[in-house]
Formats: structure tokens, C-alpha cells, sequence
């Protein structure tokens, strides 16, 4: 039996005239990796915000762990970890007075140093906050999001900023979390974080939903499309497939019948004697299916 | 952890983030020390004409309230309209923290650093510019001083939530706080050339109150004979109270917890410059 741990219907909210969240429906079950996609200003914070109990709702049903957001207070409060976009810890304290200090009001707090060997700051224990790097100071937001020992854990963007060695870190980190039972909400612009991380993804544009499902089942009827790309300096009206062509000559070809346009782009090109460099047959990833949802739905809506 | 424990350990962070700061540490502590020295420089450490008391034994109290007053109300305003802008009382309440307690550190900690810059004043004035300090005055002042900072510190908040971010504060703190100073017998003792409505003007607001009725408790005309119950002076302890107590109400109501649009997080974080 699964529980949900997150409970989202018909969530609405609004700043005058501005919507910036349309109705939006979703749910996150308990040990589930829920990851939300969208472009800046999708409306993906302002939802976050109102589940963490951040900001008022305009209209909907939100349930968290039991709690609403809005009236949950001490109690709630104390169940959930929150990653925030910004690392925000005062700059003069050290790392380990920062993580003390943020852990203290929790009935159940992880050991302070056991924190800082998850995210690697060992050699930072003692040293203030403001000599971090950027990414030191985001596993250190990341540290002080797990200090109460959450069921539940907001990850807003968590991985923005790090490169690449730091990013898979962070994984590992949020992996083994995940391996603990622990419930993840997380927002990220980057489609290989969801589709490493996350059981199930949402894409939310302009304040609605407008996919759900697993990261290798979304978008379920662009799957069967296949994607031929190859490099040809030529005009592309010449070649025997619809090709669209990018720059420095990548052609890329979108297909419903890959062994039909492959047949008929080699045979073609060993008559004209044309190399085809580079030419790969692949299947949508991610980020592919992301970047097409996202494109209709911001062209659908200036049409 | 009990309330209590994170109360004191509220207050201890705070210490820590004040003390590691040398801009704030500065202006607070130093700053009014350096008001004193000038002062004694100039007007000589000699009788004020007409007042009964030395340069020093008048500014000794005052500048001691100035610098308790810009250990609560200037710092918490400023500290607190910085830490929204960056976000720490957003984060702040992202955890089971509860708000009053985080406030209760801020403020606990505001105290204590008054007590400590108003007592380095007070003990610079007595080693080494023999301002005498009188056992009959002494509870009368110390209650004074208590009342005072707390009224103080409760209006910095208020004007930590009526500031829109960490940038107008200090400017915000410093047109109310130094034209005050000037009309409330803080900088410069009271004259008889000044006009009777810029009395009553001061009069108006807590700081003339805080300073006289503090100042009252170390000159020597007014402790010779007196008794323990003059030096609590109800008229000015009222209107104090009455400052604190609305100031609290609107305080409450202002408050802000997240970032207010078109603040910015400070980069280099609380550097409190005075213009």
C-alpha cells in the first residue's frame, strides 16, 4: 500500500491579476523521488513555497504529511527539511555553529559532524561561512535541509551553480536519502538531475501541469520517434528526408519509421557519395521531450 | 531542548554573529566612545555653566544611552532588515524554530550588548575622567536602562519591518535617531537660549526621556538627599512604556519574514556604514 505524502488539488494562486499557479493537481507518495520541471517563472517555486508553508494559497487543497502548510507550524515544520534556492546562513558563523545552530529547535537532529562528512566539508568544519565557495556553500544548505532529520525534503534546485564532480556528489547524497525512505520533492532546471533522481517528473509552464509520468515514459506518444543526426554542408532541400538543419551543417531528422528514412538517407548517400558524418539514430531523451512539451505549450499560448 | 536552553543559545549565536562583525562591534561600541573623548576634548572635563555637573559626568550617561540606544534600535534594525533580505528568516522559518524565539535571541542579544557598551562608557568615564556614580541613584538607573533598551529594541523591529529592504534601514535609523540625539540633551547639554517648543518637541518621543531620567541618577545636585523612589521617574518611564507597548502592537504588525520584492541579498553582509 502506498501512502502519499504530498497531496496537491486544484492549486491555485494569484497576485492581483497575475496567475501565477492555474489549477495545479499532483500527489507525491511516501519514499518517492518527485522531481518538478519547468521554465523560470513556470510557477514551480511559487508551488514549492506553498507546500513548505512559505506562502498562502489562493485556492486549492494542499495536504503535507498530514499538515496544512499554511497552519501546520511548529509540528509540521519539525518533519520537513527544506533545501532553499538561495543558500541563505549567516555568513560569520562556521560551518559547524551554522549546522548547530539551524538544528537546534528539532526534537530529532542528525550529529553535526556526521552532516558535514555526508556533503564533504570536513576540511571546512571550523572555517567561517563566508570563506565557502559557492558550491561548499550550497552542500552546506544542503547539510542544514537534513539537520532535523526529515521525512520529507524540499529540494529547490539543489545542484544550480555546482559543476560537474560536485553535482554527482550531490546525487550520491540524495540517493542514499532516498535509499533511507525518505520522501524528495525536488525542482531542477537540469533534465539529467530528474532523470537520474527522480521516480516520477511533472512538467509544469505557465502555472498548470502539462505532462506527468515516469522520466522514461513521459510524453508517452513522442516516445515512438526516433532521431537521425548526421553533419551534411549542403543544401538540405537535396537530401530524400525532411531534414531540419542546425548549425556547422548538423541535420537532424525526426521519425516514426527509422528503418524507412535510414534505408532511404544511405542508400542515397552511397549513390552521391556523401560521408554522413557523425551519423547516430537515438531516442528522445529527457530533455528532448521536455524542451518540445515546454515549446508548444509557450507557442500554443502567444498564438 | 527546552525553550529556555534555545532561548540562551538563540542569544548566543547572535553574540557570536555580532562580535565577528567589526563594522557593527565599531559603531557601537567604539563610536560613542570616540563622541566622548572629542566632547571632554573640547569643552574641557571642566563644570558646565549652570548645570552643577562636569563634561564628563554629563556625557558619561548620555553617550552611555546613545550607545545602548544604537545597540538596540540601530542594530536590530539594521541586522534584522539584512537578514530578511538574505533570506535567514525565511530559513529561519522553514524550521521548527518558533518565531518568537528567534526574535527573543535577537533581542536578548541586543541587550546584552547594550549593557556592555553602555558599562564600557560608564567605566571608561569613571577610571579615567572621575565621573562618580551614587548608591542612592543606582536601582532607579538601572531600572531606567532596562526599560529603556527594551523600548529601543522593540522599535528597531518595528523599523526592520517598515524598512523595505537592508539598504534604506540604516538611512532610515539615522533620520530618526541622530536629529533626536541633537534636540535630547545627548549631544549637547541643555541651554537655556533653546526654545521652549523644541523641548516640548523632544519631549514627544522616548529618547529625551531615556537620557534625562538616566542622566538625573549621576549628577550630584540631584542625589544629595535624595531617596532611593526619586530616581524612578514615573512620567518618563510612561511615556517610554507607551512607546514600547505600541511600538510592539505595530511591530507585530509589520513584520515581515520573506524577502520583500526588489531587496537584494547584501554581498558583503552587515557592513552598517552611517551616512
Amino acid at each position: 500500500m502506498t501512502v502519499a505524502a504530498i497531496t496537491v488539488e486544484n492549486l491555485t494562486k494569484s497576485y492581483g491579476d497575475v496567475h501565477a499557479v492555474r489549477g495545479v493537481d499532483f500527489h507525491v507518495e511516501e519514499g518517492e523521488v518527485f522531481a518538478l520541471l519547468g521554465p523560470n517563472g513556470a510557477g514551480k517555486s511559487t508551488s514549492v513555497e506553498i507546500l513548505e508553508g512559505h506562502r498562502k494559497r489562493s485556492g486549492g487543497a494542499v495536504d503535507v504529511l498530514g499538515f496544512d502548510p499554511e497552519t501546520g507550524g511548529r509540528e509540521f515544520r519539525d518533519r520537513i527539511g527544506v533545501v532553499l534556492q538561495e543558500t541563505v546562513v549567516e555568513k560569520e558563523l562556521t560551518v559547524l555553529e551554522a549546522i548547530q545552530f539551524h538544528g537546534d529547535p528539532y526534537s530529532k537532529r542528525r550529529d553535526a559532524e556526521e552532516l558535514i562528512e555526508i556533503v564533504g566539508l570536513e576540511e571546512k568544519t571550523t572555517a567561517r561561512v563566508k570563506t565557502l565557495s559557492g558550491g561548499q556553500q550550497r552542500r552546506l544548505e544542503l547539510a542544514l535541509g537534513l539537520v532535523g532529520d526529515p521525512e520529507l525534503i524540499f529540494l529547490d534546485e539543489p545542484t544550480t551553480g555546482f559543476d560537474p564532480s560536485a553535482r554527482r556528489q550531490a546525487w550520491t547524497v540524495i540517493d542514499n536519502l532516498r535509499a533511507l525512505g525518505k520522501t524528495i520533492l525536488l525542482t531542477t532546471h537540469y533534465m539529467d538531475e530528474a532523470q537520474n533522481l527522480a521516480d516520477r517528473v511533472a512538467v509544469i509552464a505557465r502555472g498548470e501541469i502539462i505532462a506527468e509520468g515516469t522520466p522514461d515514459t513521459i510524453g508517452a506518444d513522442r516516445r515512438d520517434v526516433s532521431i537521425v543526426r548526421f553533419v551534411f554542408n549542403g543544401d538540405a532541400s537535396v537530401l530524400p528526408v525532411d531534414a531540419v538543419a542546425g548549425s556547422n551543417g548538423a541535420m537532424e531528422v525526426k521519425t516514426r519509421e527509422p528503418v524507412e528514412t535510414l534505408y532511404a538517407l544511405t542508400s542515397w548517400a552511397k549513390q552521391s557519395g556523401v560521408a554522413l558524418d557523425g551519423l547516430t539514430v537515438a531516442r528522445p531523451t529527457l530533455e528532448d521531450i521536455y524542451l518540445e512539451l515546454v515549446g508548444e505549450e509557450e507557442n500554443g499560448g502567444d498564438a | 531542548m527546552s525553550t529556555f536552553t534555545l532561548v540562551r543559545r538563540q542569544i548566543k549565536y547572535q553574540n557570536l554573529v555580532f562580535w565577528r562583525n567589526p563594522a557593527a562591534a565599531f559603531f557601537t561600541v567604539v563610536f560613542p566612545l570616540m563622541f566622548f573623548f572629542v566632547f571632554t576634548l573640547i569643552f574641557g572635563n571642566e563644570e558646565i555653566p549652570g548645570s552643577g555637573v562636569t563634561t564628563a559626568q554629563f556625557y558619561g550617561p548620555t553617550l552611555a544611552v546613545f550607545a545602548a540606544v544604537s545597540a538596540t534600535y540601530t542594530n536590530l534594525a539594521i541586522g534584522t532588515a539584512i537578514a530578511r533580505d538574505d533570506g535567514l528568516l525565511k530559513r529561519v522559518r522553514s524550521t521548527p524554530m518558533p518565531p518568537w524565539v528567534y526574535l527573543a535571541g535577537r533581542i536578548g542579544s541586543a541587550i546584552e550588548i547594550a549593557f556592555i557598551s553602555a558599562g564600557i562608557m560608564l567605566g571608561v568615564g569613571v577610571l579615567f575622567y572621575g565621573v562618580n556614580i551614587y548608591a542612592v541613584s543606582l536601582l532607579g538607573a538601572l531600572i531606567t536602562f532596562v526599560i529603556g533598551i527594551a523600548v529601543f529594541a522593540v522599535l528597531g523591529l518595528l523599523l526592520a519591518g517598515l524598512s523595505p529592504n537592508g539598504n534604506t534601514a540604516p538611512a532610515l535609523t539615522n533620520a530618526t535617531l541622530l536629529p533626536l540625539a541633537f534636540i535630547s540633551d545627548v549631544f549637547i547639554p541643555p541651554s537655556a537660549n533653546a526654545p521652549a517648543w523644541l523641548s516640548t518637541v523632544a519631549d514627544l518621543f522616548p529618547l529625551r526621556h531615556f537620557a534625562v531620567s538616566f542622566g538625573k541618577a549621576f549628577n550630584p545636585l540631584e542625589t544629595t538627599g535624595a531617596s532611593v523612589g526619586d530616581f524612578f521617574d514615573l512620567k518618563s518611564l510612561g511615556v517610554m512604556l507607551l512607546w514600547g507597548v505600541v511600538g510592539a502592537i505595530l511591530a507585530l504588525r509589520f513584520f515581515k519574514w520573506n524577502p520583500q520584492a526588489g531587496s537584494k541579498p547584501s554581498k558583503r553582509r552587515r557592513g552598517r556604514t552611517r551616512t
